[in-house]
């Protein structure tokens, strides 16, 4: 069922038969893309599952010392801008280019705020030397020797997730400005679609990263 | 067909070729709700003592979180099986490498694996 317009529509590409198809193509490239991503963190995640099942001590007590108030704070900062991605999405669907605005603008707020709080705990970090290498000086009790490899795998694994936020945050930023000359309009908005697929994919790595950090039994140290 | 295709003109008479599924505010509304309550259960379950069932309640729920962020707000729920295939091929492949590592070392003889 195709060629039943006479002009095809401005964005419409020729090797597609409707927008349709073309949003569904590009939509499946970005999960393509979200796939691969999926198993560049999921490297991460297995070497931190096999090293937290070997050292457990080491691993609960170097997870003490991460703020999980802040820890907190971050994932329902996350969540929330989430909430905006998805709203900005639906606003480009029906062609608000206010809605648009407003909710791009809150996401990258949001992402901006996430990524200050994580500064702070970053600075935490190096203030109290637990920053792997030669001025690392955490012990802790009941296994000094292993507490480094939580830290390492802290900072790769937070430090990699905080890059794709600066990433995601970049292209929020180019969406804005193309929202704000009113290039999505209800027959065409896929950027803000595919471009939403990629900072759901970032909010739910942080979804896995805050129990598996920030929460290894904290049965016992209420009040941190 | 899980889009809403429509030949129709649309608000402003541009053609709806490209329309896709609209999900109703509330529902992002009450996932969102969702997460929240889930983050704050995970938060709270994390200071009582549940043995080495910490951890399993601790990835149930952030599976479960990561559910309805895949289905309602990526809208895996109203896209095609092309869609749902890769997504799942994704955390099939992941599955490999979690399961297939572990296998290797479960079976590197006893003493590896200690509930603390």
């Amino acid at each position: 069922m195709s060629g039943a317009h006479p002009t095809p529509h401005p964005r419409l590409q020729h090797h597609f038969d409707s927008l349709e198809q073309q949003f569904e193509a590009s939509a499946l490239g970005m999960w393509l893309f979200l796939v691969t991503e999926i198993l560049f963190f999921g490297g991460l995640f297995m070497a931190y599952m096999i090293y937290r099942l070997t050292y457990p001590e080491a691993f609960a007590e170097a997870s003490h010392e991460l703020d999980v108030v802040l820890g907190g704070i971050n994932t329902a900062v996350l969540i929330s801008s989430s909430l905006t991605m998805a709203m900005a999405v639906w606003s480009a669907q029906l062609g608000r280019r206010t809605g648009q605005l407003l909710f791009l603008g809150l996401t990258i707020g949001l992402g901006l705020v996430f990524l200050g709080i994580k500064a702070v705990e970053y600075g935490h970090k190096f203030e109290h030397g637990l920053v792997p290498g030669p001025n690392f000086r955490f012990e802790s009790a009941r296994d000094p020797v292993h507490s480094q490899l939580f830290f390492s795998l802290y900072f790769i694994m937070t430090g990699l997730h905080a890059v794709h936020m600066i990433v995601g945050i970049g292209l929020m930023a180019v969406l804005f400005v193309l929202a704000f000359k009113g290039r999505f309009t209800r027959a065409y908005h896929t950027p803000v679609e595919v471009s939403g697929l990629y900072w759901h994919f970032v909010d739910i790595v942080w979804i896995f990263l805050f129990p598996l950090l920030y929460l290894i039994d904290r049965h016992g140290t209420v009040g941190h | 067909m899980a889009h809403d295709m429509t030949a129709a003109a649309g608000a402003n008479g541009e053609d709806m070729q490209g329309a896709t599924h609209l999900v109703p505010v509330r529902v992002y509304l009450t996932i969102f709700t969702l997460l929240m309550i889930l983050t704050a259960t995970t938060v709270g379950v994390s200071f009582l003592d549940l043995g080495p069932f910490n951890t399993v309640v601790a990835i149930v729920i952030a599976v479960t979180k990561m559910m309805l962020v895949i289905l309602y707000f990526m809208h895996v729920r109203y896209s095609t099986r092309l869609t749902w295939a890769v997504v799942a091929g994704g955390f099939f492949w992941l599955a490999l490498l979690l399961l297939l590592t572990l296998g290797d070392y479960l079976t590197r003889g006893p003493g590896w694996l200690r509930f603390g």
